[in-house]
């Protein structure tokens, strides 16, 4: 039900996207690379070596019906690599104007344009033009402070959440007039042209919590982030300025997705991917845990063990070294592996342990006491 | 184990593990570098409010947090004089071997006697909450090592002046 995968590479995995039809993975070994593997039952084969850029990559895109891939990385620089007819992957620089780190880049959902947001404070908005045959972008700047650290599109091609180092989450117009005809009103607002900011929620009144990722739900209605204050929030515009948020017992979440149409996952530095649950009086409450992996008990006089080493170290445990989950280490990257964000059936993270796993939400839901995905 | 380090120690670790916490984060005012941000502290918004712990006015931690690094400083307790200069030998010993340490810092902060720095680079390569056991158990040991230095001081000099005496 559960199943962990290891490359060859051991080191820890920045980021991962799938193809269309999850049968490839292209994600990069925290360093310049980005390596596509082919699934063979549980063997991996490597396929191709994406060598272009020379610092670490942030952010791989993997479009599913176009077929491309796009990265970034900490070089400025960031690539679409198309597959040409022996099926080597060719890259075309992407103009993106920005000279500071790119931090994380996703495609729209209509794949012909993609956002790269970057240590430089902004946004750049990429899309193809034909009569020069490359990518060009424009600039999303006002008024950004800090690094942008996540962006995720909403479901009608021109909105665009982004969360930030300076503890906001945005949310932003990226309609480009040469390639996409006027937008329909959504309750994010009626107007929009580029640049124009729909919505601002600050993470915390006090100040603080980066923002590590943002997620729209499934029909574009509302935005979930998680900050590193260890919050999971939740913000609808159709109720005004405010949003929801839940302060949890656990340490800060990197990644989190929308599965249905009301239940988040979240993972990050606790390495236990979460179930989160938007009631229906608009109150996020935690569902449950998806790793209910247990600590292997090992021989005889734990008892005094554990209090031994309690009275020394503060701590039950010092001699192993592994930690009751499946992640040994911080998740970084959560994606839908099966299904899509109204009906999730699989979810993929992987982490800086270098492991990928594969969680199957309909047998969780079914062994897990108490489970319930709605 | 007395009545106030165990206290001490489980505030200092639980503290450390959500410290630890770190990403890669490019630095956004030089091009092409990632430097820890507790160091150069660029950006006041990348750097959370810094902690102290302290068990008594000698002994305390002081704990400042970045986006991508964390910076532990420790203040030994030094009794008296000999304590002191044990003190300073032995981390000056440490300190010019920082590198062997890897998460050693080669100066400590000021009003501090060790420091040391943690970077996400750190984090993976090693497991998180073995770097946090490291600092506990440096903290342990270090009270205990200060102190049978001291007593191996204090016997050698004893030795030493009964033999300088029998001559008289």
């Amino acid at each position: 039900m559960t199943e962990s995968h290891k490359f060859s590479s051991f080191s820890p995995i920045t980021c991962h996207a799938w193809n269309k039809d999850r049968t490839q993975i292209a994600f990069s070994p925290n360093n310049c690379e980005v390596e596509v593997y082919k699934r063979n039952g549980h063997d991996w084969k490597l396929l191709d070596t994406l060598n272009q850029h020379d610092l670490r990559v942030m952010g791989i895109d993997w479009a599913p019906n176009t077929n491309r891939i796009v990265t970034c990385a900490a070089d400025r620089n960031a690539y679409v690599w198309s597959q040409d007819s022996n099926g080597k992957w060719k890259p075309t620089l992407v103009l993106l104007r920005i000279n500071r780190a790119a931090t994380c880049v996703k495609w729209s959902p209509n794949e012909n344009k993609f956002a790269v947001g970057s240590g430089a404070r902004l946004i750049s908005v990429c899309y193809f033009e034909s009569e020069n045959d490359w990518w060009v972008s424009k600039h999303i700047k006002k008024p950004i402070r800090s690094t942008v650290s996540t962006l995720d599109w909403h479901p009608n091609n021109v909105l665009l959440a982004t969360g930030s180092a300076d503890f906001k989450v945005r949310v932003f117009s990226a309609y480009i007039k040469d390639i996409e005809k006027t937008p329909e009103p959504t309750p994010w607002g009626t107007k929009m042209p580029l640049g124009q900011m729909m919505a601002e929620y600050v993470n915390s009144p006090a100040g603080g919590g980066w923002i590590h990722c943002v997620s729209f739900s499934p029909d574009g209605s509302k935005v979930a982030w998680v900050a590193h204050d260890s919050s999971i929030n939740v913000a609808d515009p159709s109720s005004g300025n405010g949003f929801i948020k839940l302060k949890t017992e656990f340490l800060p979440f990197l990644s989190c997705t929308w599965i249905s149409g009301r239940t988040i996952v979240a993972a990050g530095h606790s390495c236990v991917p979460i179930l989160y649950t938007l009631g229906s009086n608009s109150q996020l409450t935690y569902t449950g845990k998806l790793d209910t992996s247990q600590k292997k008990e090992s021989g005889g006089l734990s008892a005094m063990r554990m209090f031994h080493s309690l009275d020394k170290q503060a701590r039950t445990e010092t001699s192993d070294t592994n930690l009751d989950s499946i992640h040994q280490n911080a998740i970084t990257c959560l994606c839908v592996y099966g299904g899509n964000k109204s009906k999730a059936l699989k979810l993929s993270t992987s982490g800086l342990d270098g492991q990928l796993v594969i969680w199957d939400l309909n047998s969780l839901e079914r062994s897990i006491q108490g489970l319930k995905i709605e | 184990m007395s009545a106030t380090l165990k206290p001490y120690l489980t505030a200092v670790r639980h503290t450390l593990t959500a410290a630890m916490c770190l990403d890669n984060f490019s630095s956004q005012v030089v091009e092409r570098h990632n430097k820890p941000e507790v160091e150069v502290r660029s950006s006041k918004e990348l750097l959370l409010t810094p902690v102290v712990i302290s068990r008594n006015e000698k002994e305390k931690v002081l704990i400042e947090t970045s986006v991508n690094s964390v910076r532990i400083s420790i203040s030994v307790k030094q009794a008296d004089e000999i304590e002191k200069i044990l003190c300073k030998k032995f981390m000056r010993f440490m300190m010019m071997r920082a590198e062997n340490f890897i998460v050693l810092r080669r100066k400590p902060i000021e009003g501090y006697d060790i420091s040391f720095l943690i970077t996400n680079f750190h984090t993976e390569q090693m497991y998180k909450h073995k770097l946090v056991d490291f600092v506990i158990h440096f903290m342990e040991e270090i009270d205990k090592e200060i102190s049978e230095m001291k007593l191996a001081v204090n016997a050698r000099a004893r030795i030493v002046a009964e033999e300088f005496l029998k001559r008289f």
